[in-house]
């Protein structure tokens, strides 16, 4: 038992939304627990300066940001970081597996994640509210991105560490970017150590989880046109 | 392998999601074949049109397509022509050439056909691999607006906005009294009283909003008799007149211009045994 009461491989209560951001091209909203994470995106559109353009595919800019009031206590100090630098970059490789860019060459997707409350797992929400975005947006993809943080600590494996958890001394926190239909692994990070066999163990257990919130993600898409019955289409 | 669909007909589709297995099932746009089974490539309604499967679009940005009439705004002016913001990722350029029928000398002032900041109807000529976009101003209907307002709507909706043969628009332009451009990327343009012009874009918001249910046409004519007591009637205002001449110069030419000269065709018919008119002689 874990001491917010969840079994080994049970995820947070989890919810997903998607078209919550009127203005934007495309958004969603994904809560685990007390982490909270709204994406936006906006584009394909036109990409200044000119030499940052590339005639092949189009470009993808992630932005991942804690708001200053969204952590534990402390103020997180508002601008970039070289946490949320890092944290920018790899939610970016983790997306851009997906994304058909070549349709939209010279252009640029833009992604900006706002954390308004934080309680770990803040890269992995960011990632599943940001594919949601993206799938919102109408860009062409070849799936959705799922992520969830696996923990390990002396020899037990724990699927989406709370806040609690990762400060556990010894715990390693191991953040997974899954996608789903092929089980391919587009992002993978590790935060302490932990013998070989029990990592291919904790990345089946994360890719276990993330078909869960898969089926989460993609029910906030459908429930965008909620009321459905059809009408005759040109 | 039996083939075997795995999603109805008319339901949203998600990004990969599995939309039929087996060969018996064709790919069509918005969707890909991965081995055996068919994938779904963005968000949209599922289509089942015989063996081909399609997904109609829910959401996305205007993609410039040839042919399409739009309405843009032109955004800067350059040495042979305008530059065009036409609602998309890529901008429009418009050459003088395909702007007018006058003639105009190099380093003229382009502002006295369209500056910056007017917005035009336009019609797309070609996009390139690199989606570059030409523009056109050649053509019934197509003119700079004068007057009345923009509003932009998702480019996804517009074919519901539009209706059966224009038969939506010209319901909500009827009631309104007002007249109505719908560009094919998203930006709508209405002129007529500023009361009829709201209810004209409320009744816009509406379909937009309820693009995907049936029975619309009945619903936006409900809407337009319950907001009747809005509408001022006013007399429509009328067209104005088309400014395109009906020739081109450069096609219609009266007389023979200066260097013209007489061409093979002008020649005297060729007999037997005359030498033949192309090959030099030798002395």
């Amino acid at each position: 038992m874990r001491s917010d009461g969840r079994k080994d491989d049970e995820l947070r209560p989890v919810t997903a939304k998607a078209g919550i951001i009127k203005r934007a091209d495309g958004s969603g909203y994904f809560k685990v627990g007390n982490t909270e994470a709204y994406a936006a995106v906006y584009g394909p559109r036109n990409l200044y300066p000119k030499f940052m353009q590339n005639p092949e595919r189009g470009i993808l800019r992630c932005s991942y940001n804690m708001m200053p009031f969204s952590g534990a206590g402390e103020r997180v100090r508002p601008g970039g970081s070289r946490r949320s630098k890092e944290i920018s970059l790899v939610t970016e490789k983790a997306l851009l597996p997906v994304l058909e860019l070549s349709e939209y060459p010279n252009s640029v997707v833009d992604i900006f994640i706002e954390f308004p409350q934080t309680d770990a797992g803040t890269r992995c929400a960011g990632i599943c509210a940001a594919s949601i975005a993206l799938a919102d947006a109408g860009l062409v993809m070849k799936d959705l991105v799922s992520a969830v943080a696996v923990g390990y600590n002396k020899g037990r494996i724990l699927v989406d560490v709370s806040k609690e958890e990762e400060d556990i001394e010894g715990m390693t926190d191991i953040p997974v970017a899954v996608l789903p239909r092929t089980g391919k692994i587009s992002l993978l990070q590790m935060d302490g150590q932990i013998p070989p066999a029990e990592l291919q163990k904790a990345v089946a257990m994360a890719k276990e989880a993330s078909r869960k919130l898969y089926e989460i993600q993609k029910q906030a898409l459908k429930d965008k046109y909620h009321s459905f019955e059809v009408g005759e289409l040109r | 392998m039996e083939s075997k669909l795995l999603i109805q007909d008319k339901e949203i589709a998600v990004p990969g999601e599995i939309l039929a297995e087996g060969m018996d099932f064709v790919p069509g746009p918005g969707t890909y074949r991965i081995g055996e089974t068919i994938v779904a490539s963005r968000l949209g309604l599922v289509q089942v049109d015989g063996r081909a499967l399609k997904l109609i679009p829910m959401s996305g940005k205007y993609m410039p397509k040839r042919d399409d009439t739009i309405i843009g705004q032109v955004v800067d002016i350059l040495f042979s022509g305008w530059r065009v913001d036409i609602n998309s990722a890529y901008p429009g350029m418009l050459n003088i050439k395909d702007a007018t029928s006058d003639f105009v000398s190099k380093g003229a002032d382009l502002t006295q056909y369209y500056t910056f900041g007017d917005y035009i109807v336009t019609k797309i000529t070609n996009v390139t691999s690199q989606k570059l976009v030409d523009l056109s101003m050649r053509g019934p209907g197509l003119k700079k607006l004068k007057g009345g307002r923009i509003i932009s709507v998702n480019p996804s909706k517009v074919p519901r906005i539009i209706g059966k043969q224009g038969s939506m628009v010209s319901l909500i332009k009827e009631a309104t009294y007002s007249r109505i451009t719908v560009g094919q990327n998203g930006l709508i343009w209405i002129d007529g009283e500023p009361e009829n012009e709201l209810v004209a874009i409320e009744a816009i918001r509406k379909i937009e909003n309820e693009a995907h249910l049936a029975g619309l046409t009945e619903k936006v004519k409900e809407f337009l008799d319950a907001n009747k007591s809005r509408i001022k009637e006013v007399e429509m205002k009328p067209e104005e007149p088309e400014e395109q001449p009906e020739r081109f110069e450069r096609f219609d030419r009266e007389r023979p211009r200066y260097g013209d000269r007489p061409r093979y065709n002008d020649r005297p018919p060729r007999r037997e045994g005359d030498r033949p008119f192309n090959r030099r002689r030798f002395s």
